[in-house]
């Protein structure tokens, strides 16, 4: 069922989802005071608004592998990070990651701005599962990828949004992650940097790490992913060669082609 | 002998995983584990998030003042002095050296209020990070009790000195202050929880703490004396913890002698109480928090 290369047909998946649907349960018409919640409580009146943003999502993805996720917004994608980070539990289904998971933080989570980019090398290391003794044995790396010796001892609100995107990348280059998440990080700094990301990327995968990358950049995709899923509509709807679930997803955008119940069915039924 | 010897290092360079991976990082924790124990040893695997995090506090607090860090230690002396100058006429005959009655506790207040209204917002304020890297969210609220353990010891230089000018007396209860930091954090902590929890679902909570703060602060014994508490109001104020914290520090500090045992085991009880229901609370609620944020 796996649609994992050759290659990494005989190893353990490092993420594994088994029909795993996340349930967001929200209190109907916004209560957001406690004597209101309380009152209604009492009374049996409190009704909840069920909003799944997953549903019966089903997904193994091994070693190495560079998986893209594409899906129009608000299908999902984002959640399935999410879930992939341990930050959300599924409601339904188990979810089971095996290594150390390292999202590439996004300026203002785990950056402060009022700390040295030196500071913040080490609250994002600490953050991503670095210890510190090991930080500061990379941290000339880290500063020399980045290309901000210059600077690294400025505030980081001093930085411009590439430089710090720079820096964020830095940190989780030299953090090693067993599986690296990226939800479309890489649309920031200049071209030479982005081509200096996409090549120690690839690095990455080599020595076995395995990313998922959230994009809307289908060359992104064709270019540098192994697999691709087209998640639409909470669900998996398509799940392959890249270039096979790109065509899918741009023949869906374009009007022609429905997300083949098919592929969801054979998918799912899988797992 | 020579196969046995070298079996974990052909382990070890086998297979994808190059052999450097997994050294000098935090093992790998699992989100889905409950239980206190598990827990427990989560916070402890974060250890250095958390030590990151108080530094971060420590250091942006006055980040761009001139006096930095010295402001920690200014601040209570400041406060004492106007303290002192506005009710020292008021209570001149019922307190004796004034300024170390309202220091000693003034220090327990400034540790309380600012850990507990810190941690009541930690958890919104953390949301950008929480929605994306697995971090146990206690850790928050705590790294909030610990920068104010921090900054109680510091506030230990401008008290010895007022101290020593005012001709205090430095006896050896002072020794039994670490249990009162102890139980004073584990009091602080647990509200903490119990308040960035509740903060989650209703943001309500955060203002609604700090005005409820204030009736608080009035209703502890901090600048008047004891005596003048009226009759019909003395069981609200025995029934405050924060009052007989209050005197695990006063006690030694202001007496020179060691607190009451009403006052210990009273305060060990309301400590160790909030702190349990705080805890207990925070992970009961703490796995919905995605949802809400």
């Amino acid at each position: 069922m796996w649609r994992i290369s050759e290659m990494n047909a005989a190893v353990d998946p490092i993420i594994e989802l088994h029909a795993i649907g996340v349930r967001y349960r929200l209190p109907r018409g916004g209560v957001r005071s406690i004597k209101e919640y309380l009152l209604q409580a009492v009374r049996g009146q409190l009704r909840f608004d069920d909003f799944w943003a997953l549903d019966d999502v089903s997904l193994a993805v091994g070693p190495g592998e560079r998986l893209g996720v594409i899906g129009r917004n608000g299908a999902g994608k984002s959640t399935l990070l999410q879930v992939i980070a341990g930050v959300l539990t599924p409601t339904t289904g188990a979810a089971r990651v095996h290594g150390r998971v390292a999202p590439l933080l996004q300026l203002g989570a785990g950056f402060d701005p009022e700390l040295s980019g030196r500071e913040n090398v080490f609250l994002n290391g600490t953050l991503l599962g670095m210890r510190r003794a090991q930080i500061k044995a990379r941290f000339d790396a880290i500063v020399d990828f980045a290309e901000l010796e210059a600077f690294i001892d400025a505030p980081l609100r001093t930085y411009s949004t590439g430089m710090a995107a720079r820096l964020g990348f830095a940190v989780a280059a030299e953090c090693q992650p067993d599986v690296l998440l990226l939800d479309e990080v890489l649309s920031v700094g200049d071209e030479a940097f982005q081509e200096k990301c996409v090549k120690r990327l690839r690095e990455f995968t080599d020595c076995g790490t395995t990313m998922v990358i959230v994009t809307h950049s289908a060359e992104f995709v064709l270019e540098e992913c192994t697999r691709a899923v087209w998640i639409h509509d909470k669900r998996v709807a398509h799940d392959g060669e890249p270039q096979m679930v790109v065509d899918a997803y741009h023949r869906f955008l374009h009007g022609v082609g429905e997300p083949a119940a098919a592929a969801v069915s054979a998918v799912s039924g899988a797992a | 002998m020579a196969v046995i010897t070298q079996t974990p290092v052909a382990e070890a360079t086998r297979g994808t995983v190059p052999p450097t991976r997994g050294q000098g990082f935090r093992p790998p924790s699992s989100p889905y584990d409950h239980g206190l124990v598990a827990s427990l040893r989560e916070l402890w695997l974060f250890r250095e998030v958390m030590e990151e995090l108080v530094k971060r506090d420590l250091k942006v607090r006055y980040k761009r003042s001139v006096l930095g860090i010295f402001w920690t230690m200014l601040n209570p002396l400041l406060m004492m002095v106007i303290t002192s100058i506005v009710f020292s006429n008021l209570f001149r005959a019922s307190i004796t050296n004034f300024p170390i009655y309202v220091l000693s506790g003034y220090l327990v207040w400034t540790f309380f209020s600012q850990s507990t209204i810190a941690a009541s917002s930690s958890i919104l304020d953390s949301s950008g990070l929480t929605r994306k890297v697995y971090v146990p969210p206690a850790l928050f609220p705590i790294a909030c009790v610990v920068s104010a353990v921090v900054n109680l010891t510091l506030t230990i230089v401008p008290l010895a000195l007022l101290m020593l000018v005012t001709g205090g007396t430095f006896s050896l209860a002072l020794l039994i202050l670490p249990v009162s930091v102890l139980l004073l954090a584990v009091f602080s902590g647990g509200l903490g929880l119990i308040l960035a929890s509740s903060a989650v679902f209703f943001r309500d909570a955060v203002y609604t703490y700090q005005v409820l703060l204030v009736a608080w602060m009035y209703l502890t014994p901090l600048f008047y004396p004891e005596t003048i508490i009226p009759a019909q109001w003395q069981l609200v104020v025995y029934l405050n913890p924060v009052y007989h914290l209050v005197k695990l520090f006063r006690a030694p500090i202001y007496g020179g002698v060691l607190p009451d045992a009403a006052d210990f085991v009273v305060a060990t009880v309301f400590s160790c109480l909030v702190g349990a229901f705080g805890w207990w609370f925070f992970e009961a609620t703490r796995r919905r928090f995605v949802a809400y944020l």
